[in-house]
């Protein structure tokens, strides 16, 4: 695991907005979180992946000052979360919960009213907000009318007001149809683009994979890997697949061709057929693949997933 | 010690608010006057008599149906307070908010007990401005007393509610505890110091039997009533048992000050740990 001054050291992470130093937490007899070194920079967009139970929530609620650390320290713009100036770092944050409950006997923009009252936020942001999350419409519905979804969105507006530097999303696209997840994907990119910092955690790993900046993957409290989905497939030295379309009926032929490489598992689906490959051994196989001119209709290379990573560190 | 009170009054109006637009408020009110107005026109009426008589038999009537009616609704408004937050997840968000734990439960105290305050006052009030034009300046005096001392008797057990709230694990548990401290204070209370009392003939503990009401706010309550009306404290037959020194109202409303506060107190202690 990288220490705290080489996360710092990454060229990819720019100014630190979020330290969390040697942090531990133990509820009895439970190590919840064990050492956690991360560094979070200005603008990144940052994924938190693990099972459930591994210890993300409790990280999640240690960065926030929810939860006091065991040991260890944690601070945000180089100020201790629970410290004297709590208040000013809370200014700064923005938290969408899990599964977020809001008050059902309020109206969507009175939500966001005492909320913003809460911050201390400009009450006139809370429009904008609900525009922002598509629910302007539904400002003066109650909130017990609202879908799912709607509950989700209200929940990502009242993350939004007071103008946050820092973003908390935890599970943040849970109940969200594909449209509105593709669209709180494009908030997310604007916000980047403000200089934002988020940090959001998921389950769905295909959904992030390749809209996160970086990720730490967690297990059992600890930290396992942290950096962008490519380099963390590199440490792990995953093979690539290749994918051939309608190839299923030349598996002996392709074996025979392949020869002499350090080829994996060869495997067919339906009628392609999938050869896994070490990434050095990438364009050899590609060359003697692409001089065969009958069979093969179509390939494709294919990086290991997210997912395969992130069972990769955590098997 | 760093307390914004701001913050306070963002939560204690949102949980106001909450209970006049649900109209709790309103329907707590009403209650409380259409049982004041029986009582005040109706009380006598197993004697044969209909009408208004005095406004001391008539808080006397009062106070007994108040040290029901206010515990129980009191408890039920707060005893989700925290608890409720909890479940529901929202906590997390208010804690996640610039505000402390003990801004957060104090802004819930003050709003719950702003609601109940506020339902009290109008609902006995009504009756109270009904009842004037028969009413001396004294008699009316009295009455505010009432009333005031029904708000604090509401104030103790919403604290006492509110402890619960913290303590309590799930909102289930939470009621059942809510429950348990109404029938502890209200109904069994004063049956063990009575029973106390009978079983040692008298002999023992008859000088601290005063002291001891003071442990439970709904005796503090109706002491506090009963000893500034002459007639009801001869009905009572309290006027030889109870020690002079604890009858001063200021005494009896610095304990209720300390009903209130202790159980808060002890509320806040667990929540910020």
């Amino acid at each position: 695991m990288e220490s705290i001054l080489a996360q710092i050291a990454d060229p990819s992470v720019l100014a630190p907005v979020i330290e969390v130093c040697a942090v531990s937490k133990r509820f009895g007899a439970v190590q919840a979180v064990d050492g956690v070194d991360l560094v979070v920079g200005r603008g990144e967009l940052f994924g938190l992946i693990g099972h459930n139970g591994a210890g993300k929530s409790t990280l999640f609620k240690m960065m926030l000052g929810l939860l006091p650390t065991s040991s260890g320290e944690i601070r945000i713009d180089s100020e201790a979360v629970t410290g004297p100036g709590f208040r000013a770092v809370r200014r700064k944050i923005g938290y969408l919960p899990e599964n977020v409950v809001l008050y059902d006997n309020l109206t969507g923009i009175e939500t966001l009213h005492f909320f913003a009252d809460l911050k201390g936020a400009d009450k006139r942001e809370c429009g904008a907000a609900l525009e922002r999350v598509g629910l302007a419409k539904a400002a003066s519905r109650r909130v017990r009318e609202y879908s799912k979804g709607m509950r989700q969105r209200l929940g990502f507006a009242q993350a939004l007001l007071g103008k946050p530097q820092i973003l908390f999303l935890d599970e943040p696209t849970s109940g969200l149809d594909p449209e509105a997840i593709r669209e709180f994907y494009a908030v997310l990119r604007g916000l980047r683009d403000e200089g934002v910092t988020m940090i959001l955690t998921s389950h769905i790993l295909a959904e992030i994979q390749e809209r996160v900046d970086r990720l730490a993957i967690i297990k059992n409290g600890k930290l396992q890997a942290v950096g962008t989905v490519q380099s963390l497939r590199e440490r792990m030295k995953l093979p690539l697949t290749i994918e051939l379309a309608r190839g299923a009926a030349l598996r002996l032929h392709i074996e025979r061709l392949l020869e002499g490489l350090p080829v994996g598992r060869i495997e067919v689906r339906g009628e392609h057929l999938l050869i896994q490959i070490p990434r050095e051994a990438k364009l050899p196989a590609l060359a003697r693949l692409t001089r065969e001119e009958e069979g093969i209709d179509d390939l494709h290379v294919r990086e290991p997933s997210l997912e395969d990573v992130f069972f990769g560190f955590s098997d | 010690m760093d307390i914004e009170l701001k913050q306070i009054g963002v939560i204690a109006g949102k949980e106001f608010w909450d209970r006049i637009r649900n109209r709790w408020v309103l329907a707590v009110a009403l209650v409380f006057t259409a049982f004041a107005l029986v009582i005040a026109y109706f009380g006598a009426a197993q004697q044969g008599a209909v009408g208004f008589r005095s406004i001391e038999l008539t808080i006397a009537s009062l106070v007994s149906l108040v040290i029901y009616l206010i515990p129980l609704i009191a408890l039920v408004l707060g005893f989700d307070a925290i608890v409720g937050e909890r479940e529901r997840g929202s906590l997390d968000l208010l804690l996640s908010m610039p505000i402390t734990r003990l801004e957060l439960i104090l802004g819930k105290y003050f709003g719950l007990s702003a609601a109940l305050a506020f339902s009290t006052v109008a609902g006995f009030g009504l009756v109270g401005v009904l009842l004037s034009a028969q009413l001396d300046t004294n008699a009316l005096f009295h009455y505010a007393g009432f009333m005031f001392s029904s708000v604090l008797l509401g104030m103790a057990f919403l604290s006492l509610a509110v402890m619960i709230s913290v303590f309590a694990s799930d909102r289930t548990r939470a009621s059942g505890l809510a429950i348990a401290m109404w029938f502890f204070f209200v109904l069994v209370f004063d049956l063990l110091l009575l029973g106390a009392l009978v079983v040692s003939g008298g002999e023992y503990g008859g000088a601290v039997f005063p002291y001891l009401m003071l442990a439970n706010p709904a005796d503090v309550f109706r002491i506090l009533n009963i000893f500034g009306l002459e007639e009801v404290r001869t009905l009572y037959g309290l006027a030889t048992v109870f020690p002079e020194a604890l009858s001063r109202p200021w005494v009896l409303g610095g304990v209720m000050l300390a009903w209130i506060t202790a159980p808060l107190g002890i509320a806040v202690w667990r929540f910020r740990r």
